[in-house]
This record gives structure tokens, C-alpha cells and sequence, in this order.
């Protein structure tokens, strides 16, 4: 007994304390902190392969901005990431779990792909059209699947969209080695390239599919913010029982979110496969799905915020296979770095709302002082 | 503090400070308690009752101060660290695991072997006898009823050999004859040698039960008091801080034209069970109809029927002789049959708690503008018309609400409802959790609505305020009306006496 009372009159070392809501420019100043000690992080472990991090650091940043046509690539790379993570942030405003970007993204690139395949000798601006519509009713119906069953039978969103993801690669699979194949390949399992008629145009020297990201960058900042459905989608995100109680149709606007969010991932997929890979692969979304989400969260859902995150994740994404052209490095040492960089930034949420309080001898009223005052 | 010599306190709380972020919830609190003594810790919701007590029991740690345990400073880290001390917490929210028989809930976590269930219910049964408490251990806690769940909740901590009980309000779920037969087990166990503490903020408990009374405000140690030396009126002014007048006002019913009516209504629960069964009543204009009963009577059930959220098996709710049973939830305040519903969490149902008081003013009428987008004008100059109606205390129109205190929560919630001037306006537990102050507010603008015809349905826990306000109290137990009585006619104890199911003989 004496044993255990002795014990009772230690604190533990490490407390965590919650932190009074900070100041906008505090937030701001703690996460470039935290992007600075990510540098420094990633330096070390540039540092440990034998190499010089500024160096790094430097080739990556011109690798991806030094020419005009690397620009470009950077560009490329970032327009599928950015519209994906503008459907996401839909159904993430809904407390939607849609990890099911990449099935979206590869069955609206398949449905684009039926047309341009078989109807190539249309118009051409009727077939880019067609083929824009049918890949966002194609991603729209792969997210509709997950939400009729969760509105009906509640299941679990997260696993059923992630299981989508394999169902859409197979059917890409499939259509590759058996009826899309194609003929002139000579027996290798590959979809024929598309026609030019069907390929999307150039605008600036990179597909315009920029310019449609941008136009859904606006589009997504006002429906949230403005339109009658955003203001569903953040109640029935908040709270299910508040939109009953308000007399929403909370099934409806699940409904219609999941296919907004699937469509606009769809989109991503068809501008992928017309505008840059000009054919439908099996690696249409090649992981998009996944860095979108989380792009969007870094972004804290925030349109023009996914606007700037998505371009910094192409420029370290385009920067990196310079490096590895350059310094051997392998692309793998790229994605070490985007873990340590993340790891920082998503870590370092966590202190802007708490802080830890260590024992001290003396615990006074001084500690709460400090606290005021940090 | 050195009255008599040096006496042992069985807890003494010294300068106990607790910060959640700038949220000071408790500043240099000192409180003290004796062996074989009742103290009842009295204040307002938010004046930091639960968070000191929470202190004590090893949930929170404070950011200072010191806590003595029989004389001895102690560093609580962990409810077995509480345990080991001899506090026991009683939640207000039970803490039992439903599957298990009453025995298997008081044992768990004790150290050592399980024993045979023979002996372990004879055990049980002797710690109960001692105190006064009857208990079937091998019942099933899901077999139970409120207050037997209480009665498992102390003897779960007097098992594992706690001296000082902290209960936090116990009366809160029992009626007022289940309570009395608490505090007889509360006095027996005070001639015992325990040290109990009591949360609650009804002052007429308060006054029956404890030896000395501590009083917070804002999260302040106000004063303690011996309750021999005082009376419900200065309570309320120690707990408030200036004098309040404790009288509400009950206008008369001028004109009592019945334009809402509920016929044989049974609705079901989820699981099946019944929720409301086979209930009719009406509501008149320009009166409010009160409605008692236990929590769990069937009061959300019917709330929701009302509001058309939740599917009727049978019967009919009449609104002006027309049928709303099977419309939709946004046909029904179409109608102008308005509902707020104040849930356990205060947040949950009415209001969105991210979103500013301009955007919650929207939650039921955003959809009335025309076009595809959202009109905020109007709603803003709503918000601002009701900060200055009803002294809502906020930064600005579009400071989320979360970051409001209770009292502006419910008063932005209960006026976005009569701002919608509804001819039909039911409002559950409105003063749920509010200050005195506050409820007095709330009071006064449910007064208003009836002034205007409003037909009111007016659901509470507080059977003293119920008889005030209400002109008719309608009595819920499990889903059944056990009666309808003229409030200025009946007594305290009659709707005691309903509540536990014993039926009125005449209907009124």
C-alpha cells in the first residue's frame, strides 16, 4: 500500500495538453515550420544515400520548372491529381470515405475509351463531347454503386470503394486481352492507340485539360460555398440527424454527392487516357486516386488550396525522375521523401491543437502563465 | 480552514486549476469533505462540477494545484489510481456492460481470481445489506431498471472498498420516489463513515441531502455553506451571483380552440419494441401542454413521429383536421408545425455546430429562395436581429456556434423556431444544461409564443418548472399516457406517482 502511494505522488512525464484555438497567421507559421523540418528531415536521409541535399533539392525543383517542356510534364502530371482531388473533397464534405478514386477514375477512362474506340469517324467536337459525358457518367455511376448500398443497407463506404478499385482494373484487363485488343498488335494484350480524331487538343502546348481543372476549381469553390447542395452536403456531413430534423432528403443528396464526386473522378480518368496516354491502360490512374485524398486533406478541402498542394506534389513527383535521370537515384528515394514531408505536415496538425506539458518539480501557477501566453 | 484543531479531511482540494485550451474550466478551486459527511457540489452547467470531479476520479489531470487524500498529497493519474484511493465515481451516464448479470459488472476489474458465483452473490448481497441496498445479483443488467442500474453503480465502487462517492447528478433519470429511496441509501451510508459528494444543480435536493454545500461559479470556488444555515433563494443567488426571482408567470388561456391532435398513436422503436403506444391528447391554442415522464418514456419517439422522421404503425396526428401522418419532414414545417428538439448533446439535431448562426438560421428555410444558390442576406440580418433580441453572446454572426456556451446555443436554436412564427411549437428539454438565467429567458419566450396563440408542447425533467409553466401536464410512462392534468391543480408527487405508472383516475 505504502508501495502504491508512493507511486500516486508522481506525475507522468508527458501530458498532453489541448491548446487554445490558435490565430489564422500562428496555423500558417507552424505548418511552414513544419514543411522546413521536413526539409531538414529529408535532407538527412538525402544525406545518408551519399548524396548533397541541396543539390537534391535544387535539381528537383529545376528538373521540373527549368524548360518549357518540363513545365509541361509537370503540368501533365498535375491535371488528373488536381481534378481528383476536387471529386474527392465532394464526398469528403459528406464524411464520405470515397477511396475509391481509381476505380472511378479508370471507369469513366473506359467508358470514354467504348467511344473513341468505335465511334472515332464522328465530329469531332460531337465525340470529345460525347466522350467528356460519358466518362463522368461512367465515374458517377462506379461511385453511385458504393452509395445506393450504404443508403440502403449501410454498409461500410471505405471498403466497398476500395474493393471497386480492383473490380474496374480487371474489366480494363479483360477488355485489353480480349475484345478491346488491339488487332494490329500481333497477339501483345494492348488497346490500340486512339485515333487523333479522338485524342483531346492541345491548348498552350499541353492537353486542355488544364483549362477544364481550373473551370472545376471554380465550379467546386462555388458549389460548396454558395449553391443550395454544397450547403446539404456540409449539414449532412456535420450531422445526419440535423438534416433529418431539418427535413433533408439525406438518402437524395448521399446519392447525388457520390455521383457528383464519382463523376468528376471520371472526368479525371477520360482526360488521362484522350489527353495524355492517347490509349487506355490498365495504369490510367497509376495511384492518382490514392494521392488525391490525400491532397484534398492537406488541402483541408479547400478548392484553391488543392489548386497550390496538387502543383507542389507535380513538381516533387516531375522533379524526382530528374533526379533519378541525374543522380541514379531511384524514384523510390523520391516517395521516401514524400512520406517524410507528409509525415511532417500531418504531424504537425496534431500541435496545433495540442501541446505537450512535461513534469516539472515545481508545478505552479506558472505553467498555466506559459500556456496563456503559447 | 483550521476550525476545529487538525481535522483529516478524506479529500481536500487546494488551488485546483484545469485548462481546456482557453477554456479556464476550473480556476483555484478549494474544497474540502469530511469522513461521514455530505457535501453537494452546486453551479450551473459549464461551472466546472464535472470536470473537478473528473479531477479527482483520474480522468483529468489538473495543471495545478494539489489534491490531499486523508491528509496526504496525491497524484491521481488514472481511475485505478482513483480506486486505489477509495474514490469511487458514480457516472451520470451508467457505466455497465449490459450482457452481463449484476455481479459480473460489480467484480469486474477487481484484482485476483473470479470466485464461484455462490459465493460471489453471497458477498455481494452482504456489502448491499450493510449499506441498505437490495440487489438480485445474478439479474441481467438489460433486465433492469433505471434505478436498479444506479443501485449496481454504487455497489460496484463499495465492493471494490470505496470511502468517498462521488455521484454526479443520480437524480437526473430516477422519479422523486426513487430518488428519496437514494438518499435514505446515501444517509445510511454517511452514518457509515463515507464521504459523499454530490453534483447536482436542483437546489431542493441540495437542501434535503447535504451537510455543507460548495458553491461554483464560472469555475471558481463562490463559498461553502452549511445547508442547515440556508434556503433555496440564497443558493440561487450564491450559484448566480446576484438576486433572481424564482417565480415564472402563467398567463391565461384566452382562447382554447384545439388545433393539434394526436389519435391512437403507437409507434415503434427500431428494435421493434414499443416506443409510444396507442396514445391520444390535444393541444390547444395559446396554452403550453407539459410533458413529464422518465427519460426514455417515449418523448423522442413522439417528438420524432410529430416531425414525420419517424414511421407510425397506427393512429393519426390531426393539424387542423388534416392528417400530417406520412408527410414528409419538409411538408410538416411547411405546415408551420415547428420542432426543437434540444438532444443530450445540445448540438446534435437543431444546429450544425461548424457552421455560423447565419447558416443555421438557413437549415429550414434555404431552400424557400428561388435559384440554385443559397441567399445568406436575409439570414445574416436574421441572426443579427436575434443577437439583439435575445443578448446571444457571440464574436459575429459567423462564429461557429460550437464555440458558443449552452445558453446561446439553445436561445439561437429556439429563436430560429418562433422566428419561423409556427402555429404548432414543440420544444424538447429547451433549458436542458442552461443556467438559471438563461432558463428564465427561454421561459419568458415560450410565454411570449403562447401570448400569440402559439400552441405550445412543452417537454421537460424538471417537475417544479413543469407545474409552473405548463397549464395541462400530459404524463409519459413507457410510451402510455398515465394521465392529463390541470398543473394548477395537481401536486408534485401525483406526477411522481404517474410517472412510475400508476394511472390518474380522471382524465381532465
Amino acid at each position: 500500500m505504502s508501495n502504491t502511494a508512493e507511486n500516486l505522488r508522481k506525475e507522468p512525464l508527458l501530458r498532453v495538453v489541448k491548446r487554445a484555438e490558435l490565430p489564422t497567421g500562428k496555423i500558417i507559421l507552424l505548418r511552414l515550420l513544419a514543411v522546413l523540418l521536413s526539409l531538414i528531415a529529408g535532407g538527412i536521409f538525402i544525406a545518408c544515400v551519399g548524396q548533397n541535399p541541396f543539390v537534391i533539392y535544387m535539381t528537383i525543383i529545376s528538373g521540373a520548372c527549368r524548360s518549357v517542356m518540363a513545365f509541361q510534364g509537370t503540368i501533365k502530371l498535375m491535371i488528373p491529381l488536381l481534378i481528383t482531388s476536387l471529386g474527392v473533397t465532394l464526398a469528403f464534405k459528406m464524411k464520405f470515405w470515397n477511396i475509391g478514386a481509381e476505380g472511378q477514375i479508370i471507369f469513366g477512362a473506359t467508358c470514354a475509351t467504348f467511344f473513341a474506340l468505335f465511334f472515332s469517324g464522328l465530329n469531332h467536337v460531337l465525340l470529345i463531347l460525347i466522350m467528356f459525358l460519358s466518362g463522368f457518367i461512367g465515374g458517377g455511376l462506379w461511385g453511385l454503386i458504393p452509395a445506393v448500398f450504404k443508403v440502403k443497407y449501410n454498409t461500410n463506404e471505405t471498403l466497398f470503394t476500395l474493393m471497386l478499385n480492383y473490380i474496374a482494373l480487371h474489366i480494363v484487363s479483360y477488355l485489353r486481352d480480349g475484345p478491346w485488343m488491339d488487332p494490329g498488335s500481333q497477339g501483345f494484350p494492348k488497346i490500340a492507340r486512339f485515333d487523333k480524331n479522338a485524342s483531346l487538343d492541345k491548348l498552350f502546348g499541353i492537353q486542355f485539360g488544364w483549362l477544364i481543372a481550373l473551370i472545376l476549381v471554380v465550379l467546386v469553390f462555388l458549389y460548396l460555398k454558395y449553391a443550395k447542395q454544397g450547403y446539404e452536403i456540409s449539414v449532412v456531413g456535420e450531422s445526419q440527424d440535423t438534416a433529418r430534423y431539418a427535413g433533408m432528403n439525406v438518402k437524395k443528396i448521399v446519392l447525388r454527392t457520390m455521383f457528383l464526386s464519382g463523376g468528376i473522378c471520371g472526368l479525371a480518368g477520360m482526360i488521362q487516357a484522350t489527353g495524355s496516354d492517347i490509349t487506355l491502360t490498365t495504369s490510367v490512374a497509376g495511384g492518382v486516386g490514392f494521392t488525391a485524398i490525400i491532397i484534398a486533406w492537406l488541402a483541408q478541402l479547400n478548392p484553391f488550396a488543392i489548386l497550390l498542394v496538387s502543383f507542389l506534389f507535380s513538381v516533387l513527383e516531375k522533379g524526382s525522375s530528374v533526379v533519378q535521370s541525374n543522380f541514379g537515384l531511384s524514384t523510390d528515394c523520391a516517395d521516401v521523401l514524400q512520406g517524410i514531408i507528409l509525415f511532417f505536415i500531418l504531424g504537425c496538425e496534431f500541435f496545433i491543437r495540442y501541446r505537450f506539458l512535461f513534469r516539472e518539480g515545481n508545478h505552479g501557477t506558472d505553467t498555466v502563465k506559459k500556456e496563456k501566453e503559447g | 480552514m483550521a476550525e476545529q484543531g487538525r481535522e483529516v479531511y478524506a479529500i481536500e482540494c487546494r488551488e485546483i486549476t484545469k485548462a481546456f485550451g482557453q477554456v479556464v474550466a476550473n480556476d483555484k478551486i478549494n474544497l474540502n469533505v469530511k469522513y461521514g459527511e455530505i457535501l453537494a457540489l452546486l453551479g450551473e452547467n459549464g461551472s466546472g462540477k464535472t470536470t473537478l470531479m473528473n479531477m479527482l476520479s483520474g480522468i483529468y489531470h489538473p495543471d495545478s494545484g494539489q489534491i490531499f487524500i486523508k491528509g496526504r498529497e496525491v497524484k491521481i493519474n488514472s481511475p485505478v489510481d482513483a480506486m486505489k484511493l477509495g474514490i469511487g465515481m458514480i457516472h451520470q451516464h451508467f457505466k455497465l456492460v449490459d450482457a452481463f448479470r449484476a455481479m459480473d459488472n460489480i467484480v469486474l476489474g477487481t484484482p485476483g481470481r473470479k470466485e464461484k458465483s455462490r459465493d460471489m452473490s453471497e458477498k455481494i448481497r452482504k456489502t448491499g445489506e450493510a449499506y441498505g441496498l437490495e440487489i438480485e445479483p445474478e439479474k441481467y443488467v438489460s433486465e433492469m431498471s433505471v434505478s436498479e442500474k444506479q443501485t449496481v453503480e454504487i455497489l460496484k465502487v463499495l465492493y471494490k472498498g470505496a470511502e468517498i462517492l462521488i455521484l454526479d447528478e443520480p437524480t437526473a433519470v430516477l422519479t422523486p420516489q426513487e430518488t428519496d429511496r437514494l438518499f435514505a441509501i446515501l444517509r445510511k451510508m454517511k452514518e457509515k463513515g463515507c464521504a459523499i459528494i454530490i453534483i447536482t444543480h436542483k437546489l431542493q435536493e441540495v437542501l434535503s441531502i447535504s451537510d455543507r454545500v460548495t458553491i461554483l461559479r464560472k469555475g471558481k470556488s463562490i463559498e461553502t455553506v452549511d445547508t442547515s444555515l440556508c434556503d433555496a433563494k440564497k443558493l440561487t443567488e450564491l450559484m448566480v451571483g446576484r438576486p433572481v426571482s424564482l417565480k415564472i408567470e402563467r398567463p391565461k388561456v384566452p382562447d382554447p380552440e384545439t388545433i393539434f391532435k394526436v389519435v391512437d398513436l403507437t409507434v415503434r422503436k427500431p428494435d421493434n419494441s414499443k416506443a409510444i403506444d396507442d396514445i391520444s391528447f390535444e393541444i390547444r391554442r395559446g396554452e403550453i401542454l407539459g410533458v413529464a415522464g422518465v427519460a426514455g418514456s417515449g418523448q423522442k419517439e413522439l417528438c420524432e413521429a410529430i416531425a414525420g422522421l419517424l414511421h407510425a404503425e397506427k393512429g393519426a396526428i390531426l393539424f387542423h383536421k388534416e392528417n400530417i401522418l406520412g408527410k414528409t419532414p419538409s411538408e410538416i414545417i411547411e405546415k408551420g408545425v415547428s420542432m426543437s428538439f434540444v438532444p443530450e448533446d445540445r448540438l446534435g439535431m437543431g444546429l450544425v455546430a461548424s457552421m455560423g448562426m447565419t447558416d443555421n438560421m438557413l437549415l429550414k428555410s434555404y431552400q424557400k429562395g428561388k435559384g440554385p444558390f443559397i441567399q445568406r442576406r436575409p439570414a445574416r440580418e436574421l441572426a443579427q436581429r436575434l443577437i439583439d433580441k435575445l443578448d446571444i453572446v457571440t464574436p459575429g454572426t459567423e462564429t461557429p456556434v460550437r464555440l458558443l456556451s449552452g445558453g446561446n446555443v439553445q436561445k439561437v436554436l429556439l429563436g430560429r423556431e418562433i422566428e419561423s412564427s409556427p402555429s404548432v411549437l414543440i420544444t424538447a428539454y429547451p433549458v436542458r444544461g442552461l443556467d438559471i438565467n438563461s432558463s428564465y429567458t427561454v421561459y419568458d419566450l415560450l410565454n411570449e409564443q403562447k401570448k400569440k396563440n402559439v400552441a405550445v408542447m412543452y417537454i421537460g425533467e424538471d417537475l417544479d418548472v413543469l407545474l409552473e409553466l405548463s397549464d395541462r401536464i400530459m404524463v409519459l410512462c413507457h410510451g402510455k399516457i398515465t394521465g392529463i392534468v390541470d398543473a394548477a391543480k395537481t401536486t408534485k408527487e401525483e406526477i411522481g406517482m404517474m410517472m412510475t405508472g400508476e394511472k390518474h383516475g380522471g382524465l381532465s
